[in-house]
Order: C-alpha cells, then sequence, then structure tokens
C-alpha cells in the first residue's frame, strides 16, 4: 500500500498550485497533508473521525478537526477551498451524495482518489476463487473492512456524468507507476479532479 | 479501542512551590470593572514554575477551575497533596517546566490569597462580605493581565485552562489578543446554558437558604456550611458521568443491609457528604456566589469573540471529552468551528473518556499527547518570529 500512497501523493501534489488553501477529509494520520505542507506551500488542514488518528496527526504539527464531514463542511461559505481532498476516503463514507455535494460547494476543485474495484486481480480472486477479494489494494477481508462502496472508474465516470460533475483531470494507478491501457481493468487506484 | 500511552512514565514533580502574593494599590491600578464599577487595590496570589527565557517568550498562564487556585503545581511546604494540575505541570509533562515559565494566579473574587468576598474591605476594615462587587470572567482576567504586566511579559506563549478556566482563556483571546500565542481551552464553553445556569443558581440558592449565611455576613461566626455543603454535592454530580458513577459506587451499601432510614445507606451518598464536607473547609461560601455568578454572565458567543476585521495571529488547540454533560462536546466544538470559519489556526479534539466534567483533571496521558506537540509547534513558530524581528 505504501507504494501506492506515494505515487498518489505525489500525483496529488502535483496537482496542487502553490499558495492553495486545501481541506483533506479524512486526513487519517495526517500523512498526505504533512506531505504537502512540506512539498508545497501551501495551508492545509484535516478532519478526521479516529480519535488515535488525531493524536498522529498532532504530534506531527498539524491542525486538525475532530469530526465527521458535517462538523467539517457545514456552514462554510461556497468555494471557501481551493482543493477538497478525498483520498482513499470516499469508499468508506455513507452519505456520498451529500459529501460530493457539499465539497463541491465548499471547495473550488474536489480531488478524489479511490480504489478500482473492477482491477484485474480482484476480478479473478473473486472469479476464479469464489472469494472476496485481499489485495494491496483491498487489503480487508469481508468483516473488518471499512470499506462500504465497491465502485470502479467506469462506475465513477458514470456517476460524474449523471450529476454533471465536471471531470477536469483523471490519473491511473498501478503500484508504483502510471497506467495508461485499459485502467478500469489494469489499475488499482484511481484519481480524479472534478469541479461543479 | 486501545489507545497508546506516550506519557513518559519517568515524569517528576517539581518539588516545593512557594505561593507570592502582588497587590496592586497604586489608585491608578484600580480596575474598571465590567459593570462599570472602580475597584481596587486588589492582590493576587500566584505562582510560578520553570525560568522566563531571557526574552520572556516562554511564559504560559494557567488558569483555574470554579474551585482551583494558585497551586497548580508541586508542593507547598509541609503539605502532602500537590497542586490541582501537578500531573500535567512539570519537567517532561504536558506544559514542560524545563522549557517554558508557568505562571498560574487565584482569580479575583476568590478565597485562596486574592482578593475576594472574604478579605478585608479597607473602607471598613471588615470582610467585604456582599459589599464586594459582582465580578466578571473579564474582571479576573484584567486583574491576570496586570500580573503579566507586573512579570513584565508582553506576549504570553500560551493560555491554557479547564472548564472555568476555559473561559478565562476565551477571554484573553478577546481581550488581549496581541498578548496571546496560543490557547487551549478544555471541557469549555463560550457561554453558559440555560441548563448550566439553572445547576448554579441551584447552588447558589442552596448556600443563600442556609441561615447561617445571614447576608453574607457571617465572617467570624457560624459559617453556612450546610448550604455550601449542598452546593458543591449538586455541583460534583454534574463533574461525574453515570458511567464513571456506576463504575465507581454502583448501587454499594456501605453496610451490610439498608437501614430503613435516611442515614447513608449507599456509598454514593457517603461520597457526596464526604465531597460536601471536606469543600467547605477550604472555600469560602459568598466567593462561591461570586464565581459562580460571574460564569453565569460569562458570553463571548457570536462576534464578541473573534471579529472579522481583525487579524488575528493565534493558534489555539480545543479539547472536549465525549462523556461531559456539564460542558458537551458540542459547546467545545462550537468555539472550534467559530475559530475556523474566520481563519484562524485551530485543532480541535474529542476525548474518549468515561470521566465526564472531571475528565479534564483525569485524562492526562490522552491531554499530555496533544498539549505536548501542540506547545512545541507554537514555541517554533514563536521562535522563528522573534528572530524574524531581530
Amino acid at each position: 500500500m505504501n507504494e501506492i500512497e506515494r505515487l498518489d501523493y505525489k500525483i496529488i501534489s502535483n496537482i496542487i498550485e502553490t499558495g492553495s488553501n486545501i481541506l483533506d477529509l479524512g486526513c487519517g494520520g495526517g500523512d498526505l497533508i504533512n506531505y504537502l505542507q512540506k512539498t508545497k506551500n501551501v495551508r492545509v488542514q484535516g478532519i478526521e473521525l479516529d480519535e488515535n488518528e488525531i493524536y498522529k496527526c498532532v504530534a506531527k504539527g498539524l491542525s486538525v478537526f475532530h469530526g465527521d464531514i458535517d462538523d467539517g463542511l457545514k456552514s462554510y461559505p461556497d468555494k471557501t477551498f481551493d482543493y477538497i481532498i478525498l483520498n482513499q476516503s470516499l469508499q468508506e463514507m455513507i452519505e456520498i451524495d451529500y459529501v460530493l455535494e457539499e465539497s463541491l460547494r465548499v471547495g473550488k476543485k474536489v480531488i478524489i482518489g479511490f480504489p478500482n474495484f473492477a482491477y484485474i486481480f480482484d476480478r479473478i480472486k473473486l472469479f476464479f476463487r469464489g472469494r472476496a477479494p485481499i489485495t494491496k489494494n483491498l487489503p480487508y477481508e469481508w468483516h473488518d473492512t471499512p470499506n462500504i462502496r465497491f465502485l470502479s472508474i467506469k462506475d465513477f465516470k458514470d456517476y460524474c456524468r449523471k450529476k454533471k460533475i465536471q471531470i477536469l483531470d483523471n490519473f491511473y494507478l498501478g503500484e508504483n507507476r502510471k497506467i495508461f491501457f485499459l485502467p478500469n481493468l489494469f489499475a488499482p487506484n484511481a484519481i480524479f479532479v472534478v469541479k461543479k | 479501542m486501545e489507545k497508546k500511552n506516550l506519557v513518559n512514565p519517568e515524569d517528576k514533580n517539581i518539588g516545593i512551590v512557594e505561593t507570592k502574593y502582588v497587590t496592586f494599590d497604586d489608585p491608578a491600578d484600580q480596575l474598571v470593572l465590567e459593570s462599570g464599577q472602580k475597584f481596587g487595590p486588589i492582590t493576587l496570589a500566584y505562582e510560578t514554575y520553570g525560568k522566563l527565557n531571557k526574552n520572556k517568550t516562554n511564559a504560559i498562564l494557567i488558569a483555574h477551575a470554579l474551585s482551583g487556585d494558585a497551586h497548580a503545581a508541586g508542593y507547598l511546604q509541609g503539605d502532602n497533596d500537590p497542586g490541582w494540575w501537578d500531573n500535567m505541570i512539570g519537567p517532561h509533562k504536558a506544559f514542560d517546566t524545563d522549557k517554558y515559565f508557568i505562571i498560574c494566579s487565584n482569580v479575583i473574587g476568590g478565597c485562596k490569597g486574592s482578593t475576594g468576598p472574604s478579605s478585608v474591605n479597607p473602607k471598613t476594615g471588615k470582610p467585604f462580605g456582599l459589599d464586594f462587587p459582582i465580578i466578571t470572567v473579564s474582571d479576573m482576567v484584567k486583574a491576570q493581565k496586570k500580573l503579566i504586566d507586573y512579570l513584565d511579559i508582553k506576549r504570553l506563549l500560551c493560555v491554557a485552562g479547564g472548564s472555568m478556566g476555559g473561559m478565562q482563556v476565551l477571554q484573553w483571546a478577546v481581550s488581549y489578543p496581541e498578548m496571546v500565542a496560543s490557547a487551549i481551552p478544555i471541557a469549555s464553553t463560550m457561554k453558559h446554558s440555560p441548563q448550566q445556569i439553572a445547576f448554579d443558581e441551584v447552588g447558589r440558592q442552596a448556600v443563600m437558604a442556609d441561615p447561617a449565611w445571614n447576608q453574607g455576613n457571617y465572617y467570624g461566626k457560624e459559617f453556612p456550611e450546610k448550604g455550601l455543603a449542598v452546593a458543591r454535592m449538586i455541583g460534583h454530580i454534574t463533574y461525574m458521568s453515570d458511567q464513571s458513577m456506576e463504575e465507581k459506587f454502583s448501587r454499594k451499601l456501605k453496610d451490610k443491609d439498608y437501614t430503613f432510614s435516611f442515614r447513608q445507606d449507599f456509598e454514593v451518598e457517603g461520597y457526596l457528604r464526604y465531597r460536601g464536607d471536606s469543600f467547605v473547609k477550604r472555600f469560602d461560601a459568598n466567593s462561591y456566589l461570586y464565581i459562580t455568578k460571574a460564569m453565569d454572565y460569562f458570553d463571548v458567543s457570536g462576534d464578541k469573540f473573534i471579529q472579522w476585521n481583525k487579524k488575528y495571529d493565534m493558534n489555539f488547540l480545543v479539547i472536549s471529552f465525549k462523556s461531559d454533560w456539564l460542558y458537551p462536546s458540542y459547546q467545545s466544538r462550537e468555539i472550534a468551528h467559530q475559530l475556523k470559519m474566520k481563519g484562524i489556526d485551530v485543532t480541535y479534539c474529542e476525548i474518549r473518556s468515561t470521566y465526564g466534567h472531571d475528565a479534564f483533571l483525569l485524562e492526562v496521558a490522552d491531554e499530555t499527547n496533544l498539549i505536548r506537540p501542540f506547545l512545541e509547534k507554537v514555541n517554533s513558530i514563536s521562535e522563528k518570529s522573534s528572530k524574524g524581528l531581530k
């Protein structure tokens, strides 16, 4: 998972312009915002639900807000942030429509990274072994996974079309390189930059 | 879920400390109270721990809660119990006395060495009693500011405190934002809810219903012990949680069976009576009235707190506790939210605790894990900016 994360950090850091004002929804232990703060001159803030992750963020000297998305986004004026980041957190969210709508309202652009459930190795495991796939991008057993949404790159594109969300850019990620050929089949991870 | 304990087990105590007193008796030093009344001279009791650095940039003010005092850490000569936040203040602790200069003062209106209703009124030569003026949290902070000026400190690295201490922290940010580099309000609020005012009022009524209270004029006579003890018992219930009381007492009995009387059958009854009785030995009933009223008047909500047009250079760490029903987390979250909306750097954490409001004195490991790195961050920012100034 580490290599993939590092590649997605690099990609996200490249997307973001210097001087941006960024909110990371579901920032976890703050690795990404810490990386962004170090690599780019940006103002970052995280929101995280897990108390233990908050301690990790504070230990890194980061500013975090303990709470759910509701606490994080409500009453912010439109387009407060240059970027809202939802990296590896979308698949764990219950209120997808609400979270995305609010992110698109409060952020000028939204960066979304998620594991592609249609990745060939996931398909193989499900098809040949008849078991829910446990792979590098989906490293959990069915009973203890935080993931409640299993979506593919195609699914996400369909969703954007339906909701009239504009896709500004997309990146398909292998373990340590970008994937250009049949991404829905060969890319275990995807990053989209969207706006409304 | 498991929590990691990052606190160093070899943490030391700061040893013997001494309470100091300073009196501001110049007529020019009179406080203009929030009520408009002029008041003075005033005396403040205070303690300091650690060393003030050369540039005087490492000072941290600790503000105490309702029944607290200036003695926050270490031991007073001949005393068996350390200060009220000793587990947080000392070498390698959250407020590290090897790095920072810690100041704690008793609030005006109190009864632990600072001028309060039990002090002698210089005009009459007798204790003030109800002639003491009504004071507010902003008046307490105004008095503290005199102490900080007296210590010749231009800017505090941090102001921190829990409960009423948290209110003073917020008031510092409101009254003297240029003097505060960072602030840590814990288990606190921008204003008392009607429920909080209601509990305070019940406590005050208990004191005033005691015939010995005698309109506040009881000094040298019988003390309104019963009333103040009841007030403290009510208070103490609100400091715990349903779960912490269940864990501590359940329905345990003091003896084997019910006595079928109004004696103390249940352990929790005995505990509350003990708490009430020990409180009256160390606290003045009139101070209780004045300080609870000050808390009820406190209100820095809305634009009184952070104004849109002002530029603030402050960092906030806001902490609350999950089982605190006296100062519920939503009030702390609102503080953090207001700060965030106005572009002020803020970290907010709701610590998972079953101790209720008392958690701010008990959840030492978790608070330390937040406060220590937070102070390191603001200290390095302040060092950078002080170098930049040169």
